[in-house]
């Protein structure tokens, strides 16, 4: 086995793509926060919620349909709607009922709060506050080359190569579609944007749904590498925020990139420190990030980025 | 009455009135032009009328339609396109995207591409900048883009805020024979809010003095730029 100053190459390498993969969930968590927070402002603490919703609603379709991708399938419609809803029947109303008063900045981030809570309590109701199974037909277990096993498994794979289909997806929608054009000069311009006729409404509407779509493939796809209750994937809401924090809250490519860098420092630090201090990581980072460069990665000082 | 025709309207910040019950007319065709001093209720009165901010009292009809309590984007579908301040475009967008922005919720068989091409010869300076973004063009052409755009929108009524503002004398000469020439070949209806008052009352039919929210005056352009108490108290030169 190579070895270089002492450091087992092997691991090193499986480091490296066990973070890439689970940083592809957080990139995924911070697609849906950077794509709600373009489009109006307000940081989604609901996302996780609304992506235990359709991660249920992807484990209870799959009963019926009996099968995985399948049910991927009706988790990311799901998602969307609920996304949509959201926005279209609590937040839009709110920031009527609120704006140009003091608490217009943050009633609505108090209100997705709330949302996160009610959802996770009406999960329960439903489902019980217990641990479920929610299983891909992948093998969790690594690849093996000759006769070593990699901690690596094609559940990975899976989740790494949907997370980047989800991303180009979103990237040609953004860069090369009429929706995107609006998408994109709603979040910027709202004002500008209505004059030049676009119903900004409905195209936030629309974000709401696509950052819904993208927290759904995040819940679904990480789901069967661990399990599924009302809160399992809280931690997956922080570690998406610190990635979008960590490429600058407004830029998508940074969402992809912040999530990846988050996802490997994780694997080293859990497999080089403990697993006790990586939460401790995040919320270090995130300081750490916020104190020296606020805007993020791919944010210049003081603007925004595409 | 066709044209605009605005009555008794009242426009309010809180308790504090921008516009204290303005009347006026804008027949189809005209170039109207309303002057007045920073904070004499002009671009609260655009507003007003693209459907940016509530009124507090009065009505505005288009053709007959009354257009208070319709969404901006409701009003452009009906030829009501307002070009705001300080040169209305979207800097991070580029300026083919700036322009397009105009068109893409128009059915194909609208003509946007005619009318694209049109404003690409009107300002031929965009047609070779489409690819850059907007907040790498000067000021002059930034305020281009923003009226190419209200014109790719497809208005009768143009409301123009200011476009004047910040320009240097031979850009705004342009900018306003431009806006000359388009009212007379599309045969637009515009009202141009400006504090510049003598390029604009150049250009204009008419002319409408606004101060402190109220019409204090109002004639043909040619008759308010010969009025010397006009012109010390309000038109400032």
């Amino acid at each position: 086995m190579l070895h270089i100053w002492g450091i087992e190459m092997k691991t090193i390498l499986e480091t490296l793509l066990i973070g890439v993969s689970s940083g592809s969930i957080y990139s995924l968590m911070a697609l849906a926060l950077v794509l709600v927070w373009r489009s109006t402002r307000v940081v989604n603490f609901a996302q996780a919620g609304q992506a235990i919703i359709s991660t249920y609603i992807g484990y209870e379709s799959m009963k019926h349909l009996h099968s995985y991708w399948y049910s991927v399938l009706v988790a990311i419609v799901a998602g969307a709607i609920l996304g949509a809803a959201v926005e279209a029947f609590v937040m839009r109303p709110l920031a009527k009922r609120v704006r140009g008063s003091a608490a217009a900045d943050i009633a609505p981030v108090i209100a997705t709060l709330g949302i996160l809570g009610l959802i996770r309590g009406v999960a329960g109701l439903i489902w019980g506050n217990t641990f479920v199974q929610y299983t891909s037909p992948l093998s969790g277990k690594g690849y093996t080359f000759g006769s070593t096993t990699i901690q690596f498994s094609p559940q990975n794979a899976a989740i790494v190569i949907g997370a980047a289909l989800v991303m180009a997806a979103f990237a040609i929608i953004f860069n090369f579609t009429k929706l995107g054009l609006a998408l994109r000069a709603s979040s910027f311009q709202p004002e500008i944007s209505r004059l030049a006729g676009i119903r900004v409404d409905r195209i936030r509407v629309i974000g709401w749904a696509c950052a819904g779509a993208a927290g759904a493939v995040a819940g679904a796809l990480v789901t069967p590498t661990a399990y599924l209750s009302p809160n399992s994937l809280d931690l997956l809401l922080v570690s998406g925020f610190v990635a979008a924090v960590i490429g600058g809250l407004d830029s998508l490519v940074g969402a992809g990139i912040g999530g990846v860098v988050l996802g490997i420092g994780f694997a080293f630090i859990l497999q080089y420190i403990g697993a006790s201090v990586t939460f401790l990581a995040a919320f270090i980072i995130l300081i750490f990030v916020l104190l020296v460069k606020p805007a993020g990665i791919m944010g210049k000082s003081g603007g925004r980025s595409a | 009455m066709s044209g605009l025709v605005v009555r008794d309207l009242q426009v309010a910040y809180g308790a504090v009135a921008a516009i204290r019950g303005v009347s006026f007319e804008v027949t189809p065709g005209e170039l109207v032009t309303i002057i007045g001093a920073n904070g004499a209720g002009k671009s609260s009165l655009l507003r007003a009328l693209s459907g940016l901010i509530p009124v507090a009292g009065g009505s505005a009809m288009w053709n007959e339609l009354s257009i208070f309590g319709y969404k901006p984007e409701n009003l452009v579908r009906a030829g009501i396109v307002h070009v705001a301040e300080g040169k209305s475009v979207i800097p991070e967008l580029t300026v083919e995207e700036n322009l397009d922005l105009g068109g893409i919720w128009q059915k194909k068989s609208a003509g946007v591409d005619a009318i694209k091409a049109e404003v690409l010869q009107l300002f031929p300076r965009l047609g070779e900048r489409l690819g850059q973004r907007a907040d790498t063009l000067s000021g002059g052409e930034r305020q281009m883009l923003a009226i190419g755009r209200a014109l790719i929108c497809k208005p009768k009524l143009l409301l123009l805020d200011e476009p004047s503002l910040g320009l240097a004398p031979l850009v705004i000469e342009e900018i306003f024979s431009a806006i000359a020439r388009l009212r007379t070949s599309l045969g637009l209806t515009v009202l141009l809010v400006e504090q510049n008052a003598l390029s604009a009352l150049a250009i204009a039919d008419r002319g409408i003095i606004f101060n402190l929210g109220e019409v204090v005056a109002s004639g043909k352009a040619s008759e308010l730029l010969a009025d010397p108490v006009l012109r010390a108290s309000y038109l400032g030169y």
